[in-house]
């Protein structure tokens, strides 16, 4: 268990220590291809290629994690991402007695307040208190080089003035236990191979990595610039070999200063270098920290299957025999191991037997006996998913904590993971090629909490709106809508069948027919008394039975059910996930039964409608005209604050709004009840006005919330007059789909799709980069054993959870009900 | 302490609970006996509908929020029908919220108005006078006398009245420009010499300067709500407007939450970003329980000053630097913990799942101890 890292800042010392080799070497291999000792690849730094052993540990690939190496610099050079606090720390410090430039009373003044080395700029004199030094000034030019006065100061005698820096004026700067030299480099530290592992290529050619690259230059200018030293080279020279090595340190630690060119490849590609490794979504953090990859889990294309159960799956058998549960041997379940064994090669069976000495045995044709023989008490043995087994079922993206729930395995045939139609609302998933994941727990604790806490019956209700969020869609609210209407008659075998189908223990009466209200009470609780308005009617359930109305999405479906809030309340998650699966069944057994099916006949409206609507729309028409020349007239009353064409445009824009309500008030009154209509009443699929914009009347187009203004100037067609603002230029559509758009209807009809394509795509990008925030602020928030919520250190952010306590996903909407509990007593 | 309170004290049920308790009792005119017994059935009810210890409530509340962003509109809307304001609403104004911005792109205000002054025709005259009114407004035309160095502002007409009015504010305004008014034109000069590149600064600074009404209000809109008159505003600046006789404070609301920090309070700010954000939601017709919204706001307040939800906010103070470091900014946050020689205690989630790490959240809590029987 770790349960602190300490960060800090290595000291030459130390890294000197922690080295196992000396680095000086610019060639990596010798002609013969062996890693060169004092080399980037020396042997002593861990090892990379299979088989061989490392000279350091004797580990092989895999049990050695590496060993650091060390690079003596021969000039010290800054470290770059620390440049901007040595040009802090600098500033504040005496040059020539390396004393804070403040004076005992300061010091004592800054102690008291708030230490931060802002304040502490603003404190400090120019005339140093200990010394008299008058100070000069210091500038920092990006990204490595600092100035006094005129001359500039190098790494070396920055280095010099950090380290005479005394400790209680470090303590006073807020550093501890780290000291402010080493921000400037003068051992630099070699990484080991493993980390920067070297590939070889297809032609025998080796390809080195990136950080390698880099080191090979450091070691190679650090080489050169100790040569000419050593030589005597002038000063000048000597000092753009310095540059150099301070250029290539630099971009070994980050390549994207900026302000440097960024260090490339030969091939002309930019080199990731640390900070590149570690930085952003691609990066080591966010990568593989954060994310990270799995066993035992699948992914496949889901399909609908209605006689599965809610908390269950099905799973291919090719991918019940791929993912297997670690089973621990003892006296009682060795026997039935045993046999799964011998069963070898069907299904079930058991792939993989862990000995207690570690020994991993894949089961085969040839060994299943012998290794059924030899099983002992404490292997483990990797059996094959069954039916029966928890796993997580998931869909991407998962934007709730129902995007990945408990289900029992169901092995079946076939090659896609199958699943209730009930569960799509909660993973917003559909069959138009979906693919979904699957993961098997491997422990017996996952496996109990899958079952206990992930399982799918028990996210019935979502925490967001304490409503039903798996429940009833599509075709299920369109049988049951017709189902529950008044049309259908069913005779008492069909009943007997069609209940049958699902449930064996509802006792159906003797009575020769049934109409749907009473198919459908046998499946309530006797005690059930619920009222509540549906969109046209008002549905009343008295003890059990269905009195009047007729049951939609507002009763069955996901998100807004009533019915299911009450029967989840009430009776339970096992009793809604019961009643949902049986009259879903139901209500896909009527459709079969008696059929449904749209036609665009449906959408055809009698010639009283027609007429009515063109009359509307010849009115508007007519009026959007008249405003149109009292404006040109000059007559229009302008609004507060807003030119008089902008009042014209508002008045048009209200206008245009109205009528398309108008004519879906047209149609609804007079629209024969049809399949589609039908499907729009019960909530299935579709609303009126979609019908409406169907058969009859888009109405105005918008692109940005105007009317249509984008295309020539002053006019969106050619064809039309500059300064046109009448209804058909600006994108009033006067047909519906059915009709059929004229060509400039459908022009305007396009750009509206297309901005809301667009809207769309951006739309994600954003909620997706919110989501993130949000959890990155909100992430370790949790209820403690007090009862308050505080975060990661303890702080308090509220003193009780959601200000009354109460968990969303376990109360109706609008929380505990005292005047129906008060009923009861 | 009363026997009443006592009682009262004994139960773990919010405050709210045991009012509607106190409510229900006397309606169905129960005995203390059976109230008594209602208490201990909604206590029963209360323990098994709270959270439960571990609960990770701010996963939850962030999902909560961000699932039906998802579903959101990116466009602005229009505001209040046919007074065509336009307001910024669905996804870009929750993410600003979030953001806590400053100032949000639309800043508007609902003003009420006190009794006395609740009717249509005070209405008209608040909102006529409390919208600001730059001197370009008044003026007819502009010149630049370029020998003397002199902008000449000529100044409509119709608005013969105001005259000395507006030369009296100016002057008031701008001390250091010399003001001289010749019936309908105003001369702006200054005693030294400057370039002409200084003129033109000077006219353009006295023309965008406010005469009167209240800075930053650049539109009103009276519009009638039931009983009361109310007036919409583009522009927010409440600490001014609060102070006007006419309106009723207690009522009237800006959607700027840094302006009500300032002037009432981070508890006012608080309620004020828990309006909006529900208003907001509200608007899209999407539903999230108000538990949520109430935990997002309070991390955002918490600490006495409006902290953005994000890198520079609430998740960037993180006390945990691996967290900080696997948000955003990786490499700023370990150097700065290396400076400092800190420590990451691994309390957190993000750390822990970054070394293969049980989560101390929900059954991760806490740690089993068997204890072995003696043998």
């Amino acid at each position: 268990m770790i349960d602190k890292v300490v960060f800090g800042v290595l000291d030459p010392e130390i890294i000197r220590k922690m080295s196992v080799a000396k680095i000086n070497k610019t060639d990596l291999y010798d002609q013969e291809g062996y890693p060169i000792e004092g080399g980037l690849m020396d042997p002593r730094l861990g090892i990379i290629d299979p088989g061989l052993r490392c000279r350091t540990c004797g580990g092989s690939t895999g049990d050695c994690k590496g060993h650091f190496g060390h690079l003596d610099l021969t000039r010290p050079v800054i470290n770059v991402n620390y440049a901007k606090l040595i040009y802090n720390i600098l500033k504040l410090i005496c040059r020539s007695c390396d004393r804070i430039l403040l004076d005992e009373a300061g010091l004592e003044k800054f102690n008291k307040g708030r230490k931060s080395l802002k304040v502490l700029r603003n404190l400090i004199k120019t005339k140093c208190p200990y010394c008299g030094e008058r100070q000069k000034k210091i500038k920092f030019i990006k990204p490595t080089t600092f100035t006094e006065g005129s001359a500039i100061l190098s790494a070396a005698e920055v280095r010099e003035r950090l380290e005479k820096i005394k400790t209680e004026d470090l303590t006073t700067l807020g550093f501890k236990e780290v000291r402010p030299e080493n921000f400037v480099i003068s051992l630099l530290p070699v990484p080991p191979v493993t980390m920067r592992p070297s590939i070889t290529l297809e032609t025998g050619e080796r390809s080195e990595d990136d950080l390698t690259h880099k080191l090979v230059d450091i070691v190679r200018i650090n080489k050169r610039l100790k040569e000419n030293i050593d030589l005597g080279a002038p000063e000048f020279i000597i000092q753009d070999l310095w540059e150099l090595l301070q250029y290539h340190v630099a971009t070994y630690i980050n390549n994207e200063i900026s302000g440097v060119p960024p260090a490339r490849h030969r091939s002309g590609r930019i080199l990731k270098t640390l900070t590149q490794r570690l930085k952003g979504k691609d990066g080591r953090f966010r990568h593989n920290l954060l994310g990270k990859r799995v066993n035992y889990s699948a992914r496949t294309v889901i399909s609908p299957d209605t006689m599965l159960d809610i908390d269950e799956v099905g799973v291919p058998l090719s991918i019940a025999q791929e993912i297997t549960i670690p089973v621990v041997l003892n006296d009682k379940n060795i026997g039935h191991i045993k046999k799964l064994i011998l069963n070898y090669p069907s299904w079930p069976t058991v792939n993989y037997i862990l000995r207690s000495d570690g020994a991993k045995k894949k089961i085969t044709e040839m060994n299943k006996e012998e290794i059924a023989e030899k099983l002992e008490v404490g292997y483990i043995a990797e059996r094959q998913l069954q039916d029966g087994d928890w796993t997580i079922f998931n869909r991407q993206p998962t934007l709730h904590r129902m995007g990945m729930m408990g289900h029992r395995v169901r092995v079946l045939p076939y090659k896609t993971f199958r699943l209730n139609t009930l569960n799509c609302p909660p993973y917003n998933a559909d069959f138009d090629g979906d693919e979904m994941n699957l993961h098997a727990p491997q422990t017996i604790e996952a496996q109990v909490e899958t079952k206990l806490l992930a399982n799918a019956t028990l996210q019935i209700r979502s925490p967001r709106f304490s409503g039903p969020i798996i429940g009833a869609t599509k075709d299920h609210i369109a049988g049951l809508f017709l189902l529950t209407g008044n049309k259908i008659k069913i005779s008492r075998e069909d009943v007997v069948d069609i209940v049958r189908f699902c449930n064996f223990e509802i006792e159906i009466p003797e009575k020769k027919t049934f109409n749907g209200k009473e198919l459908f009470s046998l499946f309530l609780p006797k005690d059930l008394s619920l009222e509540y308005k549906d969109k046209s009617d008002t549905v009343v359930i008295k003890n059990g039975n269905l009195v009047a109305g007729s049951i939609g999405s507002k009763g069955m479906g996901a998100f807004k059910g009533k019915l299911l809030d009450e029967l989840d309340k009430q009776y339970g998650h096992s009793f809604a996930k019961r009643f949902m699966f049986d009259i879903t069944r139901i209500s896909l057994e009527v459709l079969t039964r008696y059929g449904f099916s749209i036609s665009i006949a449906d959408l055809d409206l009698s010639p009283e409608i027609d007429k009515k609507v063109r009359e509307v729309i010849k009115k508007t028409e007519r009026n959007v005209d008249k405003m149109i020349e009292d404006f040109n007239k000059g007559k229009i009353k302008a609004i507060i604050g807003r030119t008089t064409r902008d009042s014209l445009e508002l008045s048009i824009k209200n206008m245009l709004a109205d009528i398309l309500n108008e004519v879906t008030s047209i149609v609804k009154k007079d629209i024969p009840e049809t399949s589609i209509v039908l499907m729009a009443k019960s909530g299935a699929r579709g609303s009126i006005i979609n019908i409406v914009q169907a058969a009859r009347l888009i109405g105005q187009e918008t692109v940005k919330g105007e009317r249509i203004y984008i295309g020539y100037h002053n006019r969106t067609f050619s064809h039309f007059k500059k300064g046109d603002i009448s209804l058909e230029s600006k994108g009033f559509v006067t047909n519906g789909y059915k009709q059929g758009l004229s060509p400039f209807e459908f022009f305007f009809d396009a750009m509206n799709s297309r901005e809301g394509l667009m809207d769309k795509s951006l739309k994600t990008r954003h909620s997706g980069y919110l989501e993130r925030r949000l959890i990155g602020a909100l992430k370790d928030l949790k209820v403690e054993y007090d009862g308050t919520v505080r975060d990661s250190s303890k702080k308090i952010i509220q003193f009780i959870p959601g200000e009354d306590g109460l968990d969303p996903s376990k109360i109706q909407k609008g929380g505990i009900n005292v005047a129906k509990i008060a009923e009861r007593i | 302490m009363s026997q009443k309170s006592q009682k009262e004290y004994e139960t773990i049920l919010p405050e709210e609970m045991i009012r509607e308790i106190d409510r229900v009792s006397k309606l169905k005119k129960f005995d203390e006996k059976k109230r008594e017994k209602l208490t201990k059935e909604v206590q029963k009810v209360y323990l098994n509908s709270a959270f439960e210890p571990g609960e990770a409530v701010g996963i939850i509340a962030a999902q909560s929020i961000s699932e039906p962003a998802t579903q959101m509109t990116m466009r602005t809307y229009h505001f209040a029908g046919s007074a065509g304001m336009q307001i910024t609403l669905g996804l870009p104004r929750l993410i600003e919220v979030f953001d806590a911005r400053k100032e949000p792109t639309t800043p508007t205000m609902t003003i009420y108005l006190k009794k006395e002054f609740n009717d249509q025709k005070n209405s008209e005259k608040i909102a006529k006078k409390i919208k600001e009114k730059r001197l370009k407004g008044f003026v007819e035309s502009v010149s630049l006398d370029l020998t003397n160095k002199v902008v000449k502002i000529k100044l409509k007409p119709e608005y013969e009245k105001k005259f000395e009015k507006i030369t009296e504010i100016l002057k008031l305004k701008f001390k250091k420009y010399k003001m001289m008014r010749r019936h309908s034109v105003i001369d702006v000069s200054v005693e030294d010499d400057i370039e002409i590149k200084e003129l033109q600064r000077i006219k353009k600074k006295v023309l965008e300067s406010i005469i009167s009404g209240i800075p930053k209000i650049t539109n009103t809109v009276v519009f009638n709500e039931g009983k009361d008159w109310v007036i919409r505003t583009l522009g927010s600046n409440f600490e001014k407007l609060v102070k006007i006789e006419e309106i009723d404070f207690y009522r009237s609301y800006t959607n700027n939450i840094h302006e009500v920090a300032e002037t009432l309070g981070i508890e006012a700010a608080r309620s004020v970003l828990l309006s909006e954000l529900n208003s907001i939601l509200e608007q899209q017709g999407l539903e999230v329980d108000k538990r949520h919204l109430t935990l997002i706001v309070d991390i955002m307040t918490f600490e006495g000053a409006i902290e953005a939800v994000g890198r520079y906010g609430v998740a960037g103070s993180k006390a945990s630097i691996l967290t900080r470091a696997g948000f955003e900014e990786t490499v700023k946050h370990l150097v700065r913990a290396s400076v400092r020689n800190e420590a990451d205690n691994f309390n957190g989630l993000f750390e822990n799942i970054m070394v293969n790490q049980q989560i101390p959240v929900g059954t991760g809590m806490f740690d089993l101890i068997v204890r072995m029987e003696d043998e």
